[in-house]
């Protein structure tokens, strides 16, 4: 199936459409069917996917408006496969989990749609397509935090589309701009990353271009100071909601660096290392400290949601191989292990009504299932040997060590930061003596909310001991993007600093 | 003794007058119809105008590029032609919309129809002409009906918004006679093209430039006025609250296309003879325009005045690119309308189906936001088709207006206003505020109780044309290419 990447991506939209006729009550079973099925189709990408191949494989492309260099255009790399994949997965077991009662078929319905949009961002390979599904992929979101969130949903919807929206735009002008020097040097309109990849910029448009892309992505990842919209938004969403946004949604930022700045951009990527770092490492530290001081389990999580997404930012300016692969690596395992937290927050949620963890306590004797799976998500968050947060991790300050050890020796503290705060929410919620009488009848998990995070639990294990399947596809292809920026880059910093023989000797 | 003018028949051209005469004999054949039977129902007298307009549209088609008529006053170049097509298409989605459920009292009579027609030949006559005292003839002409066609909707606010725009429009007119004034007493000519001749031959004698500053000043009032630009659009939003929704949509669109045509001809005219001046005054107005819009929509409480600023918004945005006067800042202007015509169309025919004879939810507007609370519960694929049109009105992809707000942004990028760009994106996040608005009432928030039906007017017909704008604007990107190569070529011909 060679077009299988468009499947993928119309193949929810169309569900989506068509349940619109399924009946009520069977729109849960409907939806998980749907997806179910997708997420298969993208297990199928990634058995027909030749791992030996570092480009871009399934490639479609259909010219939609050829006088403005418009095209259809997909496909696939090693560094998109796996983000594909999770989507799908997390979709799928976000709507196993879901426990929401009302308007379950609109829930079912945005969601199918959203599926649709974060796999069209992954797999677009022409600007204005992959603009189209990102800026698409606000508008379900805005009705998920919208319709079924918190007291304060319709402010935190609100200024989560138009912080995005506005950075979105101005990257917007940053990709007219690519394309009218595309024009200007080639005579021919063309929207196609790939096409960008071969213009070899000067340094100041480099550096222009990457600050308009820079807000678009900054602001989606969410990075410091651009990130207060997504305590709110994680605060008042759903918990379906607030799974979808932390898996995939704030990875289309970080993949977003790794598709268009970096390869179309090398020299200003290079020249913003030491920014970017910086602007990493506060976000890193500050937001950890920030979730040590919170009170309520899910703030505790969205801010080292943002916390960890830094660690990502750090491996992707690393610019060598451990620190690229390391990041996209930990963009897996964030998705997975935060979209698993979100998710056990809401089961304690659907039960007390409250996430705050002054409630709590006790809770390991009352919720035995419960309390093993959420300290093994927990273990995983914090970076533990064996838990696929270790391999991210590890890969990243391994990475960016070779860029600078101090930086490394601080981002490193967020392990030790992150350990303290999460075993912090362990301690006050799950040991000592259950104090709150409403906690003492408590049921453990039951059958749906297992077999939904059961499967989380072994892919963490699983990666964490054996992440080389996943890994070498992932470093293959991002050995030959930095190959491609090496030869790319002009100045001789840059050559430098993209340091590819080196890496590929070191063999992940 | 005089002698006889001998004037052959052929020279006349007279092919060219032929899509306004269609109108006009059109609304005459409307009039005489009246004065046989007098009890005729308004859906003949709409189906008819649909039918006289596309024969319109057909004898606006069939016109050969860059010929001249009827003594050199017509000219049929592709801006003309693309710009009736567009003015004729726009008027055939509206009429339909007077086929209401309930009875409204403008439709009852033949004349709204017969003005109708004759508006459209106004319009079509200042677009296809480069001579100002045809220009001021046709701006009149349509002008005139309109004023008469907001008052028809017989209300007190109604006559407000009427007498509000027949005094603003004089005023304009009298700008404009004055602006054409002062051109033929530098060149001694009203003809366009005759008039850049001779300015390009004077422009660097002393003392002419205040002169002919003063003539682009007066222009630009003008038309600033028609186009409802900052500061001259304090009359739109109380003129479009006092029209019917539809014709409130209509002159959002069509009279303003007109409009944009002239201004074309004429500021490209002064741009392209170097007077950087009018360049610089275009380009603030429209920046002004398009931002302190924004910033009022942003506090109406009407949805209808909202969209009347949005609707403003949107005409700085177009502004911008006139000011870049090159083909394809042409081609988005045209491009921009095209779309926006059908979603701004069809927003307002939504507002229209919710139009109550009474104000039951408040007192002073007709559709306060409140009325749009829980939507989606009370006619849920009213609300996405609504909700559809705010996000392409936003310029969420892949809807239409998207796709025009990228054009003129390339357009402007490609011409070097990289910053103009940035303002025209940072607008687009402000304006994004206002529209979710509206998609948060209908789809975040639970009706107001004592709500009964909403969709009051809602009609066959109705349906259809809503159903027609909503295709065009989510099917955007499938029929953008033929779209722009045409109007590409077409401007491009004609010198553009």
């Amino acid at each position: 199936m060679d077009n299988i990447l468009s499947v993928l991506v119309f193949f929810p939209a169309i569900a989506g459409l068509l349940g619109f006729v399924v009946d009520k009550e069977s729109a849960r079973t409907y939806g998980i069917t749907v997806a179910a099925i997708e997420l298969f189709l993208s297990l199928w990408l990634w058995f027909s996917f030749d791992s030996a191949n570092a480009g871009m494989q399934f490639v479609e492309m259909i010219p939609l408006i050829p006088d403005f260099g418009v095209s259809y255009y997909i496909g696939v790399d090693g560094i998109s496969l796996f983000i594909i994949i999770m989507a799908a997965l997390m979709t799928l077991i976000g709507m196993m989990s879901m426990n929401i009662t009302k308007n379950v078929k609109n829930m079912i319905i945005t969601l199918l749609f959203l599926e649709m949009t974060m796999i069209g961002v992954f797999v677009a390979l022409d600007a204005i397509i992959f603009y189209l599904f990102w800026e698409l992929s606000l508008v379900p979101m805005l009705y998920i935090i919208g319709a079924w969130g918190g007291p304060l949903r319709i402010y935190a919807s609100v200024k989560f589309f138009l912080y995005t929206f506005a950075g979105s735009l101005i990257m917007l002008v940053g990709m007219l701009f690519m394309a009218y020097v595309y024009h200007n040097l080639t005579g021919v309109w063309s929207f196609a990353i790939t096409d960008w990849y071969a213009l070899v910029l000067p340094v100041d448009y480099q550096l222009w271009l990457f600050a308009a892309f820079f807000f678009g992505f900054a602001i989606k990842v969410p990075m410091f100071p651009f990130h207060t919209w997504l305590p709110y938004a994680h605060g008042q969403a759903p918990t379906i909601g607030s799974v979808i946004l932390a898996a995939v949604l704030l990875k289309m930022g970080t993949y977003g660096f790794v598709r268009f700045s970096l390869p179309m951009f090398p020299d200003a990527s290079v020249m913003m290392i030491t920014p970017i770092a910086v602007i990493s490492i506060i976000m890193i530290i500050y937001t950890a400290m920030v979730a040590y001081a919170q009170k309520d389990i899910k703030q505790v999580i969205a801010y080292s949601s943002v916390s960890h997404m830094g660690i990502i930012m750090l491996g992707i300016f690393a610019m060598n191989a451990e620190g690229i692969s390391g990041s996209v690596f930990q963009m897996l395992s964030h998705g997975i292990v935060s979209g698993a937290l979100f998710m056990l927050v809401g089961v304690i949620y659907d039960r007390r009504h409250t996430k705050l963890m002054s409630e709590f306590g006790g809770l390991a004797s009352v919720m035995p299932k419960y309390a093993v799976i959420f300290g093994i998500m927990l273990m995983a968050a914090v970076g533990l040997p064996l838990t696929i947060g270790f391999v991210g991790e590890f890969l990243v300050l391994l990475g960016f060590y070779q860029v600078s050890p101090i930086m490394t020796i601080l981002a490193g503290t967020s392990i030790i930061i992150g350990a303290i705060y999460m075993l912090a929410v362990y301690k006050k919620s799950f040991f000592g003596p259950v104090t709150n009488e409403a906690n003492k009848t408590l049921k453990d998990l039951d059958s749906k909310e297992t077999w939904s995070l059961v499967p989380l639990v072994l892919i963490v294990i699983w990666l964490g001991i054996y992440p080389k399947p996943v890994l070498e596809p992932i470093d293959n292809s991002v050995k030959a993007m930095l190959v491609f920026m090496d030869e790319k880059a002009i100045t001789k910093e840059a050559k430098d600093m993209i340091k590819v023989a080196k890496s590929s000797q070191g063999g992940v | 003794m005089l002698q006889p003018i001998n004037v052959s028949l052929e020279s006349l051209n007279l092919i060219t007058l032929a899509p306004m005469l269609i109108a006009i004999a059109g609304g005459l054949v409307i009039l005489v119809l009246d004065l046989i039977s007098e009890k005729l129902h308004k859906s003949l007298y709409v189906m008819l105008t649909i039918l006289i307009l596309v024969i319109d549209f057909g004898a606006t088609l069939g016109l050969n590029v860059n010929e001249r008529g009827f003594f050199d006053v017509i000219l049929i170049d592709g801006i003309s032609i693309i710009s009736q097509l567009m003015i004729i298409v726009g008027s055939i989605i509206f009429i339909p919309l007077a086929l209401t459920s309930k009875r409204f009292h403008e439709y009852s009579y033949p004349e709204f129809f017969a003005l109708f027609l004759f508006m459209i030949a106004g319009f079509q006559f200042m677009v296809a002409s480069d001579n100002l005292i045809l220009i001021f003839v046709g701006l009149e002409t349509a002008s005139l009906s309109l004023y008469t066609l907001i008052a028809l909707h017989n209300r007190a606010n109604s006559y407000e918004a009427a007498v509000k725009y027949f005094t603003m429009g004089a005023l304009a007119a009298a700008f404009f006679a004055m602006g054409s004034a002062v051109v033929y007493a530098l060149t001694g000519s009203v003809e366009l093209y005759k008039v850049a001749e001779v300015l390009a031959t004077r422009l660097n004698e002393t003392g002419l430039m205040i002169a002919i500053f003063g003539s682009s000043v007066l222009l630009l009032v003008a038309f600033s006025f028609k186009l409802s630009l900052f500061p001259f659009h304090t009359w739109a939003p109380d003129v479009y609250e006092g029209a019917s929704a539809p014709l409130a949509g209509y002159m959002s669109v069509v009279p303003k296309i007109a409009a944009f045509v002239v201004s074309i001809r004429i500021f490209g005219m002064y741009i392209d003879l170097g007077v950087e001046w009018v360049r610089v005054t275009i380009l603030v107005l429209a920046v002004l325009t398009m931002t302190l819009a924004n910033i009022m929509a942003l506090v109406q409480e009407d949805v209808k005045r909202m969209l009347a600023y949005s609707s403003i918004s949107h005409a700085g945005f177009i502004m911008a690119a006139l000011a870049l006067d090159t083909t394809e800042g042409t081609t988005a202007i045209f491009l921009y309308y095209a779309l926006f015509m059908f979603t701004n169309l069809g927003a307002f025919a939504m507002l229209w189906i919710s139009r109550h004879k009474n104000r039951r939810f408040d007192k002073r507007y007709d559709h306060p936001y409140e009325k749009f609370a829980g939507f989606i519960h009370i006619m849920p694929v009213g609300a996405v088709i609504m909700g559809l049109f705010m996000l392409s009105l936003a310029g969420v992809p892949p809807f239409s207006v998207f796709w025009g707000k990228i054009y003129v942004m390339q357009a402007a990028v490609n011409s070097g206003y990289i910053w103009l760009a940035i303002v025209m994106g940072l607008n687009s996040a402000i304006a994004a505020y206002y529209y979710l608005k509206l998609i948060v009432y209908m789809f975040l928030m639970d009706p107001v109780k004592d709500v009964d039906t909403i969709y009051y007017n809602l009609s066959k017909p109705l349906m259809a044309v809503i159903g027609m704008a909503t295709l065009a604007t989510v099917g955007a990107i499938f029929y953008i290419q033929p779209l722009i190569s045409y109007l590409y070529y077409m401007i491009s011909a004609s010198g553009y």
